[in-house]
């Protein structure tokens, strides 16, 4: 293999992975020798608004894949004495993402300790972790590090002395895509179907039983300790101006060595296939996604394209969770987008009519596509069911859904004809169509 | 099967596996007891006071751990702990994927065919174990023993094709390997995840998700990240990188100066 360059080399910021690399940091007392729980006493030593501050100050800006910015969200919290929440996300499922599950796996205390210090903050003495249901493994390591810190004083009452009391759960979702839109999660947390709420009002006003609540991403509430350490200029070394600090990129796909690759936001596809080792021999790269199945796909003309929030967005597509996603040539953009689509149709709640029709429609549309019986008229039909889509749902999933069929028809027209005109082979034979995926 | 039975229309009805086993002699799951009871009032003493509704899902869990399934009965005796009535706890439970509707087998076996682990052998491999035990998605083996289902992403996807038993992972499967796991399942072993702990049933899971902690000795601390887990972290060892400038002694500022200097940019 191929050394890195010092350029993509130097994109490389291990901040919040560094102690993955000791394989027992999910305990307590070696999470303590590597310096846990230091900046939860620091925080308490500091005003609440100073925390919110300092937040607003780093420009952080939420890790689940809106890039809403963090320290803007905790300030919408009306400090009028009522109860608040802080709900952490982590529902992780948008397809290509793998971040949130390692790092609770080798780090729990990290997110119990970021939590803390995030609840003190905004003021709330409830906190609730709204695992995936489907992470037993780091719903397991969350449950004994949640048991450890009560154990330690660091959860429950008058934490530290601080006057400061927490109760924190951890509470596993049960199989639904959907739950990580911030208020179907809310909605499943009060024990209800996940389906989404209609915004406004947003959860900083009415979020979980009604109340003030802030949803935030495991991977940002993860940033939070290290931002009360190191300070805002020292996180804003790292990143761009307007998408500042470290980012977690998992790669995933047709490169030699997929995996977790944590670098300044506004790294580029190339420096990170280089990080990756390179497309695996025989692979060249086709099309990719920055940041989930949710996030219009890129190509080749895209790898200079710094990811951060803002330059992904002006390029047509989304930063998302940074799920980067690589496919080759030897990979079928119309299958991709057909399986991406029976994977929301199947993930719709049904609440609202065009995301639960439109999404099923599709599907028999893709599926009729690949096995060869489409016709011209399909690429128009699939268009026009995304156009009732986009923007016609209450959230984002119905949008998100649409990103994979117009991308895919805007780069890859081409490969749709060869299937309707009979130059390709149909991927699917009507007995296959059954097989695969069906749910 | 059709592609979105969850979305169409009929969640409110309890439906054919629920039904099924009500006039059941002498098999069947075994019936809830007391004993559940005290549990499902320890899941509803996590949420705050008069927010135990909260306790569903975990209560359907708690279900699952004792039953392997959504039964009628589960159903009334969640609708009964919570005050609420058995339409709103079925139109819950048949909402949630992991909530099964028909008995589940010891080992619930879920393959990703999602598009990355699809397109690196998923579909195969979910192919293979359904030709070879004969049961197609959320399906049982007559012996009752294996469920059969593919799953949508499981977040893992720098670890595709994955598949999981019990939730547990099995990494970079191919058909070969994975026919081998389901093989070891049947001959009584329990092959070893990849990542996370040694393999406990289907029931026995269900006790954790419904909130309890892994009791099992050493169980917490099995599993260990693996490379694709460690990679930009490796590179970074081995080229000694590091974030500059990190001082964990740097003052926070007062709020009060930061607005101050704020309005004079």
């Amino acid at each position: 293999m191929t050394a890195p360059s010092q350029r993509a080399l130097s994109r490389l910021t291990p901040v919040l992975t560094k102690r993955w690399l000791s394989p027992d940091a999910w305990r307590l007392d070696v999470y303590e020798r590597l310096d846990g729980y230091t900046a939860l006493r620091k925080a308490l030593a500091a005003h609440p608004d100073d925390l919110i501050q300092l937040v607003k100050d780093s420009g952080l800006r939420g890790r689940g894949g809106a890039g809403f910015p963090t320290g803007l969200k905790w300030s919408f919290i009306p400090q009028d004495g009522k109860p608040h929440y802080l709900v952490v996300n982590a529902d992780e499922g948008e397809p290509g993402t793998c971040k949130d599950l390692p790092l609770m796996m080798a780090d729990p205390h990290s997110l119990v300790e970021g939590i803390i210090i995030s609840a003190y903050a905004i003021r709330a003495n409830n906190a609730f972790i709204y695992i995936r249901g489907e992470a037993v493994h780091a719903a397991r390591r969350l449950r004994h590090a949640v048991n450890e810190a009560y154990a330690a004083g660091y959860l429950g009452k008058n934490i530290l002395g601080s006057g400061f009391d927490l109760d924190l759960v951890v509470h596993s979702g049960a199989g639904a895509y959907i739950c990580g839109e911030e208020t179907a999660l809310l909605d499943s947390l009060e024990g209800y179907r996940g389906q989404p709420r209609l915004k406004p009002p947003f959860p900083a006003t009415h979020g979980l039983y009604g109340g003030p609540t802030v949803v935030n991403n495991v991977e940002t509430i993860c940033s939070i300790p290290y931002l009360v350490l190191g300070g805002a200029e020292w996180w804003r070394s790292m990143g761009t101006e307007k998408s500042p600090g470290p980012k977690i990129y998992s790669i995933s796909g047709r490169v030699v060595n997929p995996g977790q690759y944590e670098c300044s936001l506004g790294t580029t596809l190339r420096d990170l296939l280089e990080l990756a080792g390179g497309m695996q021999p025989g692979h060249q790269l086709r099309f990719w996604t920055p940041g989930g199945s949710s996030t219009p796909l890129l190509t080749e003309e895209h790898l200079d394209l710094p990811l951060d929030f803002d330059s992904v967005a002006a390029a047509g597509s989304m930063l998302g969770t940074t799920a980067v996603q690589v496919f080759s040539d030897k990979d079928c953009p119309v299958y991709a987008a057909y399986r991406w689509i029976m994977f929301y149709a199947h993930e719709s709640c049904g609440k609202c009519t065009p995301c639960r029709e439109g999404n099923y429609w599709m599907v028999q549309v893709l599926r009729r596509i690949l096995s060869g019986k489409g016709s011209h008229a399909d690429l128009d039909l699939l268009l026009d069911a995304c156009d009732n889509l986009l923007g016609r749902s209450f959230c984002a999933l119905g949008d998100g859904a649409t990103s994979c069929v117009t991308s895919s028809i805007k780069y890859f027209k081409q490969d749709y004809l060869d299937y309707i005109e009979g130059r390709k082979a149909p991927l699917l034979s009507p007995n296959e169509a059954d097989l695969v995926g069906a749910h | 099967m059709m592609a979105t039975h969850n979305v169409r229309g009929d969640e409110g009805n309890v439906r054919e596996g629920e039904v099924r086993d009500e006039g059941r002699t002498t098999s069947g799951p075994p019936p809830l007891t007391d004993a559940t009871r005290e549990k499902a009032r320890e899941i509803m003493a996590r949420y705050p006071r008069g927010r135990e509704r909260s306790a569903l899902l975990p209560m359907l869990h708690l279900v699952q751990s004792e039953q392997g399934y959504i039964t009628p009965e589960g159903i009334a005796f969640c609708a009964e702990m919570l005050g609420i009535t058995k339409a709103q706890v079925a139109a819950v439970s048949t909402f949630y994927t992991m909530f099964k509707r028909r008995p589940t087998g010891d080992w619930l076996v879920s393959v990703c065919t999602n598009t990355m682990c699809g397109v690196l052998g998923g579909d195969k491999i979910y192919k293979t174990l359904s030709e070879y035990l004969g049961v197609g998605h959320d399906e049982t083996t007559p012996d009752g023993k294996i469920t059969l289902e593919h799953t949508e992403c499981l977040a893992a996807c720098d670890y595709a094709p994955v598949m999981t038993v019990n939730y547990e992972f099995f990494d970079r499967m191919d058909p070969d390997s994975a026919l081998e796991v389901v093989q070891r399942l049947q001959n009584g072993e329990r092959p070893t995840p990849t990542r996370g702990a040694r393999l406990c049933t289907f029931r026995e899971i269900s006790r954790q998700l419904a909130g309890w902690a892994d009791d099992r000795e050493g169980a917490v601390g099995e599993g260990r990240a693996g490379e694709p887990t460690l990679a930009g972290n490796r590179l970074a060892e081995r080229y000694g990188i590091s974030v500059a400038g990190f001082d964990p002694s740097t003052p926070i500022r007062k709020a009060a100066d930061a607005a101050e200097k704020g309005g004079s940019k």
